[in-house]
């Protein structure tokens, strides 16, 4: 019980006393938050949430440069407090696709700084002596990888923030209500009485959604099952010190592992069937035997992973004395997407998510979340992939979020394709375009919800007529080819010979209105947004360190009107950071499901533009980044003067429910001109990367300024915006990286079959040694894509330096291999049409 | 030596109990099965006294399908056959259990050297089945046992009684009742579970009876439900301890 009385006002209140809460209660008074309150309804120091029945083991290495770092900064957070083990961890493999896969984090781990090797069945029973050999085909030896202790830490966390007099704890306190008015957050309400808060951030896991829900807002999560027994005593490990002498197993193809913890060895899985439940279903601690998130084991579920726990690890699951002693349906939190769900919740200021975290990354979560709150930024990137707003507008349904858990939860140790798409609750989002690109057998991938063709296999023709061009740059190997089609190089070449359309390009699109509308946008954007109406231009969007927050282009259609268009991933990210910096009489107001978007490219596309539309539509009457109404067949449209191809034409927003006669007459004319539908294979990878257009969340992101992106061309205006004084620093200093395009110069150097690289691979010298700047950042590659036009695969990467310089020698490695690559561009600037012939002066 | 063992699948306890609306039953949704420590500890004698003298372990239940669930459990343990007497979703009291074990033991075709029993129930608790078995089948009964041998045809079995405890012999065949204590029952391997759920049960549908008990409303009794709070570690935690003992008027 708690004599505490709560109290009537916090500065901050964080809602949920597990790790995660926990760790921001203690980061968040480190950064000067000095007035926190701590909430859970449940007791100190395990309040019955996820956090308390982890099995705590960390596996640093993820095939994402961020996660890596966040993992790494928590073990190095959790050593800190002396609450971690080196215990090392070795992923098994049983299979020859595994294997390979194996190889791939290797080379992540390169990539991303973390000690890493591949292990031969020998090695791994050197190590491990109780694994069953016989049925492995080697290991993934993570070194740096151990177990920690996080309920402990929790506690370190909340006793450094009450040391500063920053933090009072409310154990056992149900919070009932979140008081919200004109969209700002302004009072918790509990079962022990009212706090009136500035500030509230919801860390309660599972229970996340339920929380939001009081504000009227969504946290797009679901509890989901991850099964876990305990058998013990175990004779093996009765006379080790400590919690854990041997590295965890993770047997990535059942999708378990097996971890020392004690006497006892934990065998935990995530290959049963996906068992979801509803928040509303998860008992309340009195009614809990062992723990709200702990319900019993569903045996039958379990019964494929206990078979296969037998076969890893025979040899102690037999030993004669050890049973079952524990055994749980573990609750924790899934995503739509598997991240973690962080940052300013869109529709209440003042109110943060910090949701489905694992333990292994949780600490370094709360740590740049807590520099979100307080500086405007994090320091690593968990605003690209992890923001709670890249689901607004589409993917907060029960539906949706049940659905793709579902998906998602038969992932978990599983190979993942970097281009895989997700299949269910498709399609949701369908433009104008949708019914005709299907009857073209459109292979869509999605984004942002919207459905977007990649490829159409109508175009299979074009495969047989660009041959000669194509031959050396189809992709033999499966892995390579896969989620991928020789088609999008035919496609490529055709539209840069003749004309393409490429639509939808599944935009977020919003506008600021308002008398106020230019101030705000002068203070969020780096480009000068003095500009003369129905003018356009591309920008950057900084944070104050200068990191990229967006990269977007702004159209002024009135002196107080503009029209933000971005990429569709990042809609409610860059939504989110508008809405939240907007000052005075400007508005947001939401486009994205109104406007459809066809892109019309190529050396033919004045002349079809010209011969459809009523106003002229030729490179003289229109000028490079102009946006006028068009009137075409009948429709009444926006065109801009753009292109993230490298060719002259226009991007048409069209309304949607006129998109389709739009196509239809786009369609027709063009047949004239031998159109072809293209997808955005073209758009976003093979175009793009002969362009060398930097990608938000690839090349654009917090790590790098845009001096090193290559995109200072907007120089330093006069007006004062976020991240000014970084961006004029970064352009006066030498960049210690620069953005660099490579290629590929020998994709078969010991003979056999040639492999074109996907993303994420390190950058090597001569030695093999990775490349790495004078801050320490490693160079790996942040997009892959093949370039037809000049006949090489193409990858982007920042680079130290000293080795920016056209005509470098370097080395890649992909499967363990390693591949010569040479720089072709330095800095900004196309592979293709370097001076920009076509895109800015229609020259063919 | 033959050895029946018969189990009743409940709710498994220890948090706060809620009804349905109906107040006929626990809700268990958030629930998990068990059966009882008392049966537990019938079952590991079982398996104990057949390691020991050979023979089979026979592990029964009345309920409905799902109670194949601790028929595994049991096997898991290391009985050797199961049989499921599917109740359905009738009502069974003490009197149609009783009858409908008879009856099964009865047809099972096995002559049991010993029927093991909890000595009642963990839900219902009317410590009349195993007495009512030996009665159904005139076979001499000894219950709330917490020590048991076996040797040429007799068995030694000892309870606790006020200030002491009484020791009875008993010759086999015979019915014995026992308490959590006999033993300690054993945490089955994986292995024995993985083997158990692969086990074949046998399924008999016994004859329901007219006239027995009848629950009319279950009532959950007043209890003190206040949460365990860590208020700390170490000396720096007595003040916040102090404040609670204040607060209780202890001090």
């Amino acid at each position: 019980m708690s004599t505490k009385e709560l109290p009537s006002h916090a500065g901050t209140v964080i809602i949920g006393a597990g790790i995660v809460g926990s760790s921001l209660a203690g980061e968040l008074a480190e950064r000067g938050r000095d007035d926190i309150l701590l909430i859970d309804k449940g007791p100190l120091s395990d309040p019955g949430g996820s956090t308390g029945h982890a099995s705590n083991f960390i596996f640093p290495v993820e095939h994402s440069k961020d996660m890596t770092k966040l993992t790494s900064d928590s073990r190095d957070i959790y050593r800190d407090f002396g609450v971690f083990t080196n215990s090392g961890g070795i992923e098994v493999a049983r299979t020859d696709e595994r294997m390979a896969e194996l190889k791939r984090r290797v080379v992540s781990a390169k990539s991303f700084g973390e000690d890493a090797e591949l292990l031969t069945p020998e090695e791994v029973e050197e190590l491990v002596p109780y694994v069953n050999t016989d049925i492995i085909k080697g290991g993934f030896y993570s070194k740096g990888a151990g177990t920690c202790d996080p309920l402990r830490a929790g506690e370190l966390y909340r006793q450094q923030a009450q040391e500063k007099g920053a933090l009072s704890t409310a154990a056992n306190t149900m919070v009932e209500d979140l008081r919200v008015e004109d969209g700002e957050i302004q009072a918790v309400e509990t079962d022990k009485g009212t706090v009136e808060a500035d500030e509230v951030i919801i860390a309660a896991g599972l229970w996340s959604p339920k929380i939001a829900d009081m504000a009227g807002v969504d946290i797009p999560l679901t509890p989901a099952v991850h099964q876990m027994v305990s058998v013990g005593p175990v004779e093996r490990f009765e006379d080790g010190e400590g919690e854990i002498n041997y590295p965890v197993i993770r047997d990535m193809d059942t999708q378990m592992y097996e971890r020392q913890h004690g006497n006892d060895i934990e065998v935990g899985s995530y290959e049963h069937r996906p068992i979801l439940w509803d928040v509303d279903d998860v008992p309340s601690i009195a009614e809990s035997p062992l723990s709200p998130t702990q319900p019993p084991l569903t045996e039958d579920a379990f019964e494929p992973s206990m078979e296969h726990a037998l076969e890893i690890i025979p040899d102690v699951l037999d030993d004669p004395d050890a049973g079952v002693r524990h055994s749980i349906d573990g609750l924790l939190s899934v995503t739509p997407d598997g991240h973690p769900l962080l940052g300013p919740i869109p529709e209440v200021d003042g109110l943060w998510s910090c949701a489905a975290i694992w333990i292994k990354e949780a600490p370094a979560i709360a740590r740049e979340v807590s520099k979100w709150m307080t500086k405007g930024h994090p320091d690593i990137d968990i605003v690209a992939h992890d923001h709670v707003a890249r689901f607004d507008e589409y993917g907060e349904t029960q539906e949706f979020v049940k659905s793709r858990a579902h998906e998602g939860y038969q992932k978990i140790y599983g190979i993942v394709h970097p281009r895989e798409q997700w299949q269910s609750t498709r399609p949701l989002r369908t433009s104008a375009f949708y019914n005709r690109q299907e009857d073209l057998d459109a292979e869509f991938f999605e984004a942002g919800g919207w459905e977007r063709p990649r490829w159409f296999e109508s175009n299979a023709d074009l495969v047989d007529t660009y041959e000669d061009q194509i031959e050396d740059l189809r992709r033999p190997n499966e892995w390579d080819s896969r989620w991928w089609s020789p088609i999008v190089l035919g496609e490529h070449l055709h539209l840069r010979n003749n004309v393409g359309m490429i639509g939808d390009t599944g935009f977020g699109i919003f506008d600021i209105i308002g008398s106020d509308a230019e101030e705000n946008m002068e203070r969020l954007c780096v480009a000068s947004m003095d500009i003369a109406v129905d003018d356009a231009v591309y920008t950057p969007i900084l944070a104050p360190n200068a990191g990229f927050v967006a990269d977007l282009t702004v159209a002024r259609l009135g002196k107080n009107h503009y029209r933000v268009i971005t990429g569709g991933a990042h809609a409610g990210q860059d939504r989110t950071w508008f809405g939240k910096h907007l000052e005075g009489d400007a508005e947001l107001i939401g486009r994205s499901s109104e406007l459809c978007t066809l892109g019309v490219w190529g050396p033919k596309a004045e002349a079809l533009m010209d011969s459809i539309s009523e106003e002229p539509m030729t490179a003289d009457s229109f000028d490079f980044a102009e946006m006028k109404d068009v009137t075409i067949n009948g429709v009444t449209a926006k065109a801009l003067r753009i292109s993230y191809v490298g060719e002259f034409g226009w991007e048409i927003y069209a309304p949607m429910d006129r998109g389709q006669r739009l196509w239809d007459t786009i369609y027709e004319a063009g047949q004239e001109f031998d159109i072809r539908p293209v997808g955005t294979g073209v758009y976003g990878e093979t175009g793009r990367m002969e362009k060398g257009y930097r990608l938000m969340g690839a090349e654009l992101e917090m790590d790098y300024n845009p001096a090193e992106a290559g995109l200072t061309f907007h120089g330093v205006k006069d007006a004062d915006f976020i991240g000014k004084e970084a961006y004029a620093a970064a352009i006066d200093g030498e960049n210690a990286a620069t953005l660099c395009t490579l290629s590929v110069t020998d994709h078969a150097p010991d003979g056999g079959e040639p492999r074109f690289m996907t993303g994420g691979e390190p950058v090597l010298d001569e030695n093999g040694d990775v490349l790495i700047d004078e801050e320490g950042r490693r160079s790996y590659v942040t997009s892959a894509g093949t370039g037809p036009s000049v006949g090489k695969h193409l990858l982007l990467s920042y680079l130290p330096r000293e080795y920016a310089e056209e005509g470098e020698q370097l080395q890649v490695e992909y499967f363990g291999q390693q591949y010569p690559v040479e720089v072709e561009v330095a800095g900004n600037g196309g592979v293709f049409d370097p001076n920009n012939d076509r895109l800015f002066r229609n020259e063919y | 030596m033959e050895i029946l063992t018969a189990i009743k699948r409940v709710p498994e306890t220890g948090a706060k109990v809620s009804l349905t609306d109906d107040k006929l039953d626990i809700d268990t949704t958030s629930l998990g099965f068990t059966f009882s420590p008392h049966e537990e500890c019938a079952v590991e004698e079982g398996v104990q006294l057949v390691e020991e003298h050979g023979g089979n372990v026979t592990v029964l239940t009345l309920g409905e399908a799902d109670a194949t669930e601790q028929l595994r459990s049991a096997i898991a343990m290391g009985a050797d056959d199961g049989i499921l007497l599917d109740g359905g979703d009738d009502e069974w009291g003490p009197v149609g259990t009783s009858k409908a074990i008879a009856d099964a033991v009865g047809e099972s075709g096995t002559d049991f050297d010993l029927l093991l029993f909890g000595n009642e129930s963990a839900d219902t608790a009317n410590h009349q089945v195993g007495v009512r078995v030996a009665e159904e089948l005139g076979l001499p009964c000894i219950t709330g046992i917490k020590e048991l041998d076996v040797a040429d045809g007799t068995a030694t079995a000892k309870r606790e009684v006020p200030g002491g405890s009484e020791v009875y012999e008993i010759d086999l065949p015979a019915v014995i009742t026992v308490k959590e204590g006999l033993n300690e029952p054993r945490y089955p391997s994986m292995r024995a579970k993985m083997q158990a759920r692969k086990a074949s049960v046998a399924e008999r549908t016994p004859e329901p009876h007219e006239g027995d008990l009848e629950l009319v409303e279950l009532e959950v009794p007043e209890s003190d439900d206040s949460p365990a709070e860590v208020l700390g570690e170490g000396p720096e935690a007595a003040a916040d301890v102090v404040d609670v003992l204040e607060d209780l008027e202890v001090v």
